[in-house]
C-alpha cells in the first residue's frame, strides 16, 4: 500500500497542474510512461499504470480500459506500445497517439500481460480519469469504483463532478462515493457523521463493510454512530439471508427437479428401475458441446441461439436411444426389477465408457451463451442468470409434460396402459408402443434436462452419476407416479438443504437430508403423495 | 559401474548383475526391463489420470530411442485399476507379481496411494507418485516426485500474504471433504495462526465431492470477504467441483482483483474443459506451468503434442513429475546397475534430474525432491502467466513443521539410519506418526 499512495501524490499533482500543459509534451509524457508497459517486471509495469493515469492525457482512460481487457501490445521491433485497429483485423494504432501503425505479423505483437495489483491500479485510476465522461454508464460504474477504493484523493473531483451531475441515480453514488472517501480521508467529526448518514440506508454488504471499517478505525461519536447503523442494517440484512437461502433453495430444487422429471415417467410411471437415467442427461449434455462446437466453426453469430437449437436435438437423439434401449433390452425385462436394475445399470457403464472413447475422458467446455451470463441485483439478492432461465426452463419442460399428460391422447394412452394394461389393448391400444415411446419421451426429458444442467455443471463422462442417487431420492421422496410430488419433492429437498448448508456446512447438510428422507419413508412408504385407488395396486 | 560394487549388493542384485554382465553385448527382444503404469483409464479420476499413463509411453519411448537402459529395451506394461481404490491394490500385485516390473509410476489420489502403500512394501518394489499430497507419510518404497505441503500450499500463502499478492488479511480455505484437503487445511490453519492471523479470519469450508450447486458458499464467501480487510481463498477442491465453483464465482461478479481463489489442484487440464473469461486473474500454486519459457520445457510441449498427435492438449504439474521421477529413476538404475529395488533405492537418493523449468531437481533422503514453487494467474487462454516464484529450489517435507505430532518427525532413508519416521526428541524410529 505504501507503494500505491507514494505514486498517488504525483498524480494528485498532475490532476492540478498538467490541465495547461500543451498538447505535444503530453503525447511525450504519454509515450515515456507506455514505454514502462514494454518491461518484463510487474513492479515496472505497475509503476507505468501509475504514469499513464498521471498524464491526464485524453487517451489514458481508453489506454488503461484496454489494457484492463488484454489488447494493448508490445510490437517488436521498437517496442511500440499498440492497439488492435478496430477497422481492419491485423492492423494496429500506436497507443500514445492512436494513429495507423501499420499492420504487424501474429508473432511480432506480444499481449502485455497484467497481474491483480495492476488490474486494482487500473480500476482505481480509471474510476478518477471517467468521472467527467459523457458516457452515463461510465460515470456510474466510476463513482462505484470509487465507492470501493475509498480513494480520499478524489474528493475534490467527486465533489466537482456532484456539483455538475444531472442523472438523479448516478448523483446519488457519486454522493455514496464521497461518503466512503471521506470515511476514508482525516475529515472533520461532523462531516464524517453526515457520511455515514449517507451510507447508512444504503443498507447492504459494502454499506456494512465500509462501516464495521469505520466502527474499527475511529473512535468517539464517528464509531457510535456507525455502530447504531450497523445495528439497524443487521436486521434487514437477516430478512434477506432468508430469502436468499428460499432463492437458492427453489432454485437447486429446480435442477433436482429437471433431472428427475425424466425418471418420474420412466421409473414412477412405468415402473422402469432405470439406472441410465444419468447417462441420458449426460449425452443431452453432449448434444449440446457438439452444437455448440459446430456453430464455433461454422457460424459463429448463431452462438448465442446454441442452446435452443441444442434443445430439440437433445431431446430427439436421448429419445431414440431410450426406445432403442425399451426395444432391445427393457421389454424383455418388464416385472423382474432386479435384472432390470442390473441390466440398465449396464447401459449406463457402456454408454460412459462409448461417449469416453469418442470425446475423450476430459471435460468438454460448453460455454454460457451471453444472455445468460452475469447476475441480476434485486435487493441484496444476487440471483444469476443462468439460474434463472433454468427454474423458467424446467417450470415450462413440467407444465407441459403436465398437459401432455392430461391433455393428449398419447397421455390418456399412456396413463391407461399403466393402469391396467389387458384393458388397455382389449381397447385397442397398441400397449407395445405406448411403452416405447413413453420410454422415450422420459428419456427424451433427461436430455433436455442435460442442455440446461450443460450450464451448471461439468460435461463430462461421468456427469450422469452425480444426478442418479439425487434424482432416485425426488421421485421416491414425491411419491413414484406421481407428477406433483415429484415438484413437491424436488423443491422440498431443495429449501431444506439450502437452510440446513450455512448451519451444518455442505457435507452434513446432505447427510442430514438422507437421514430425513429415510425416517420419511419409514413413516409413509409411498412417498409424499402416494397414488390412491386402484390403479395403485397394479 | 564397476564389478566390484555390484557384488556388494544382495544375492538378487548379484544374480541379475551376473545375468547382465553375461548377456548384455546382445540385446534381444525378450530381454525388456518393465515398467508399470498404474493410473485410472476409466471411472471418476480417468479425466486427470489418463494424460499420466500417455505421458509414461511416451517417456518410455524416448528412453528406448535413446538405447534403453543396461542395454536393454523398457517395456510399459499398462493396468487400470478403473477408479476403484481396493482394485488399485489388486493391480499393483498383479504388475509386481505377475508382470515383474522393475519400478510403478501410478496413483493420483491419496486415498489410492494409501491402498496401494502395503503391496509396495509387502513385495518391496517401488513406486513414483507424481501428485501434489497432504504429506505425513514416507515410505521406504514411495517415491513422491509431487508437491508435499511446504512445496505448494505455504509458499502460496506467503505470496498471499506478501506486498505483491496483495496483503491478505483474511483467508477463506474452502476444500473438497477428504484427507488432502483436511490435512493441508489443518497444517494452514496453524501455519496462518502462527503468522498471526485471527481465529476470526479464518472461514473453514468442506464440501462433498462433486458439489455443484455452490451459490451459497459463494454468497458467504463473498460476505465473508466484505469485512473490510482484503479476503483470499485457498482452495483444496478437488476435481470436477471445481468448473461450477468458478462459473458461480464468476456469474456472482466476484473478480480476482476483489478476492483472489488460490487453487492447488487447478492446472491447465482442468482449465481445459472451461470458459476461462470469468477466471482471468485467480491464481494456482504448483512447481509447473506449460507456460514456463525455458528451451527444455519447450521441447517437452513440442514433443508431447506430436505424440499425442493433437496440437491443442496441454502440459501440467503431474506430468512434469513424471518426467523428473522417470528420468531420476533411470538415472538409477544406469548408477546401480541393476533394477534391483534395494539397489535403486539407494541409489536413486542424491540423484539429479532436469526439471521442466530449466534447472535440477533432486532427490532427497527423504524420497521427497527439491522443486522450485510457481504461483501462475489464468489467463484467457487457459494458460498461466508466472506472476512470482521462489527464489531458488524448496526440498520436499515429509512431515510438516506446523502440526502437533509431525514437526519433530524426520525422515532419512540412508543408511544407517533409514527411518521414515524418526523422532528427534525421543531419538527413536516410530515416533508419533500417522
Amino acid at each position: 500500500m505504501y507503494c500505491l499512495r507514494s505514486l498517488l501524490i504525483p498524480l494528485l499533482c498532475a490532476l492540478i497542474f498538467t490541465s495547461n500543459l500543451s498538447q505535444p509534451a503530453q503525447a511525450a509524457d504519454l509515450e515515456t510512461a507506455l514505454s514502462g508497459l514494454a518491461e518484463k517486471s510487474f513492479k515496472t509495469r505497475l509503476k507505468a499504470v501509475d504514469d499513464i493515469a498521471a498524464t491526464q492525457d485524453e487517451r489514458a482512460s481508453e489506454i488503461l480500459d484496454a489494457l484492463g481487457r488484454g489488447d494493448l501490445f508490445v510490437a517488436n521491433p521498437g517496442k511500440h506500445i499498440v492497439m488492435p485497429d478496430p477497422a481492419a483485423s491485423g492492423a494496429y494504432l500506436f497507443a500514445a497517439t492512436g494513429e495507423s501503425a501499420g499492420s504487424y505479423a501474429k508473432a511480432a505483437v506480444k499481449k502485455v500481460k497484467i497481474n491483480n495489483r495492476m488490474r486494482s491500479a487500473i480500476r482505481k485510476a480509471l474510476g478518477t480519469l471517467t468521472l467527467g465522461s459523457p458516457d452515463r454508464n461510465r460515470r456510474l460504474t466510476a463513482a462505484r469504483s470509487i465507492f470501493n477504493t475509498r480513494d480520499a484523493s478524489a474528493l475534490t473531483l467527486l465533489s466537482d463532478a456532484i456539483a455538475r451531475e444531472t442523472d438523479s441515480t448516478v448523483k446519488r453514488e457519486m454522493e455514496r462515493a464521497r461518503a466512503a472517501a471521506l470515511l476514508g480521508s482525516d475529515a472533520e467529526e461532523s462531516e464524517k457523521l453526515a457520511a455515514i448518514d449517507v451510507i447508512a440506508p444504503m443498507a447492504n454488504q459494502d454499506a456494512l463493510a465500509l462501516l464495521t471499517q469505520v466502527m474499527s478505525n475511529d473512535s468517539g461519536a464517528v464509531a457510535q454512530r456507525a455502530e447504531r447503523a450497523i445495528a439497524e442494517m443487521q436486521s434487514s440484512l437477516a430478512l434477506w439471508a432468508t430469502a436468499q437461502n428460499v432463492v437458492y433453495g427453489i432454485s437447486l430444487g429446480s435442477v433436482l427437479l429437471l433431472a428427475a422429471i425424466g425418471l418420474a415417467i420412466t421409473f414412477g410411471v412405468m415402473g422402469v428401475i432405470n439406472m441410465a437415467h444419468g447417462e441420458m442427461v449426460m449425452i443431452g449434455a453432449y448434444v449440446t458441446f457438439v452444437v455448440q462446437d459446430v456453430i464455433r466453426t461454422s457460424m459463429p453469430d448463431l452462438f448465442d441461439w446454441s442452446l435452443l437449437i441444442a434443445l430439440p436435438l437433445a431431446f430427439g437423439v436421448t429419445a431414440l436411444i431410450g426406445i432403442a434401449m425399451e426395444r432391445g433390452i427393457i421389454r424383455f425385462l418388464y416385472g423382474r426389477p432386479l435384472e432390470t436394475l442390473l441390466a440398465t445399470w449396464g447401459v449406463s457403464l457402456i454408454l460412459q465408457q462409448a461417449v469416453r472413447s469418442i470425446f475423450g475422458p476430459n471435460n468438454r467446455l460448453v460455454g454460457n451463451p451471453s444472455w445468460m451470463s452475469g447476475s441480476l441485483e434485486l435487493g441484496q439478492l444476487t440471483l444469476t442468470y443462468n439460474r434463472i432461465c433454468i427454474i423458467a426452463f424446467t417450470l415450462v419442460v413440467f407444465a407441459a409434460l403436465f398437459v401432455a399428460m392430461r391433455k393428449t391422447s398419447f397421455g390418456l394412452q399412456m396413463r391407461a396402459v399403466v393402469q391396467n394394461r389387458q384393458m388397455s389393448a382389449a381397447m385397442g391400444i397398441r400397449t407395445k408402443w405406448v411403452d416405447a415411446l413413453t420410454f422415450g419421451l422420459g428419456s427424451g426429458i433427461a436430455g433436455l434436462a442435460g442442455v440446461a444442467i450443460s450450464q451448471i455443471d461439468n460435461v463430462g463422462p461421468n456427469l450422469g452419476q452425480s444426478y442418479i442417487i439425487d434424482s432416485f431420492m425426488v421421485v421416491v421422496f414425491g411419491g413414484v407416479g406421481n407428477l406433483w410430488g415429484t415438484l413437491v419433492g424436488a423443491m422440498t429437498l431443495g429449501v431444506a438443504n439450502k437452510f440446513l448448508e450455512p448451519y451444518s456446512g455442505a457435507v452434513l447438510a446432505k447427510i442430514l437430508v438422507l437421514v430425513f428422507i429415510i425416517l420419511f419413508i419409514q413413516k409413509r412408504p409411498k412417498g409424499l403423495f402416494a397414488l390412491k385407488g386402484r390403479g395403485a395396486e397394479a | 559401474m564397476s564389478k566390484l560394487n555390484l557384488l556388494r549388493k544382495g544375492i538378487g542384485a548379484a544374480v541379475v548383475g551376473a545375468a547382465l554382465l553375461s548377456t548384455s553385448a546382445v540385446v534381444s527382444a525378450e530381454e525388456t526391463i518393465k515398467v508399470g503404469v498404474l493410473h485410472s483409464l476409466s471411472g471418476t479420476m480417468a479425466i486427470s489420470e489418463t494424460t499420466l499413463k500417455d505421458v509414461m509411453l511416451m517417456l518410455v519411448e524416448q528412453q528406448n530411442a535413446k538405447g534403453g537402459l543396461l542395454g536393454k529395451k523398457l517395456e510399459a506394461v499398462v493396468v487400470d485399476p478403473a477408479s476403484d481404490w481396493p482394485l488399485f491394490a489388486e493391480k499393483a500385485r498383479e504388475l509386481i507379481e505377475k508382470e515383474k516390473v522393475a519400478a510403478v509410476f501410478g496413483a493420483w489420489t491419496s486415498v489410492s496411494r494409501k491402498s496401494v502403500l502395503p503391496v509396495f512394501e509387502e513385495l518391496n518394489s517401488l513406486l513414483f507418485y507424481p501428485v501434489q499430497y497432504e504429506g505425513e507419510e514416507s515410505s521406504k518404497n514411495v517415491f513422491y516426485t509431487g508437491a508435499a505441503p511446504n512445496q505448494q500450499a505455504i509458499p502460496a500463502v506467503d505470496y498471499l500474504m506478501s506486498e505483491e499478492g496483495g496483503e491478505v488479511k483474511r483467508w477463506v480455505l474452502a476444500g473438497t471433504d477428504y484427507v488432502y484437503p483436511r490435512t493441508t487445511n489443518k497444517i494452514l490453519e496453524s501455519y496462518l495462526k502462527s503468522k498471526g492471523v485471527a481465529d476470526e479470519d479464518i472461514m473453514i469450508n468442506y464440501t462433498p465431492f462433486g458439489h455443484s450447486d455452490w451459490q451459497t458458499i459463494v454468497s458467504d464467501i463473498k460476505k465473508f470477504g466484505s469485512a473490510g480487510k482484503k479476503t483470499a481463498v485457498v482452495s483444496t477442491i478437488n476435481g470436477d467441483a471445481n468448473v461450477p465453483f468458478y462459473k458461480e464465482l464468476g456469474n456472482q461478479g466476484i473478480a480476482a482483483e476483489d478476492i483472489p481463489v488460490v487453487a492447488f489442484s487447478v492446472g491447465e487440464e482442468e482449465l481445459a474443459g472451461l470458459d476461462t473469461k470469468p477466471l482471468v486473474g485467480h491464481l494456482a500454486a504448483w512447481n509447473y506451468f506449460q507456460s514456463v519459457e525455458a528451451p527444455i520445457n519447450e521441447s517437452f510441449v513440442e514433443e508431447w503434442k506430436a505424440f499425442i498427435g493433437d496440437d491443442k492438449r496441454v502440459t501440467n504439474d503431474p506430468m512434469e513429475a513424471h518426467f523428473i521421477g522417470f528420468n531420476m529413476w533411470a538415472a538409477a538404475v544406469e548408477k546401480a546397475g541393476t533394477t534391483d529395488p534395494d539397489a535403486v533405492g539407494d541409489a536413486i537418493i542424491g540423484v539429479t534430474a532436469p526439471n521442466l523449468s530449466g534447472g535440477y531437481s533432486a532427490m532427497m533422503p527423504n524420497h521427497h525432491i527439491t522443486k522450485p514453487v510457481l504461483i501462475g494467474e489464468i489467463q484467457e487462454d487457459g494458460q498461466f502467466e508466472i506472476v512470482w516464484e521462489t527464489p531458488g529450489m524448496v526440498v520436499g517435507d515429509a512431515w510438516s513443521d506446523y502440526l502437533a505430532g509431525s514437526a519433530d518427525l524426520i525422515s532419512d532413508w540412508r543408511k544407517p539410519m533409514a527411518c521414515g519416521n524418526f523422532n528427534t526428541k525421543t531419538g527413536k524410529c516410530g515416533g508419533s506418526g500417522s
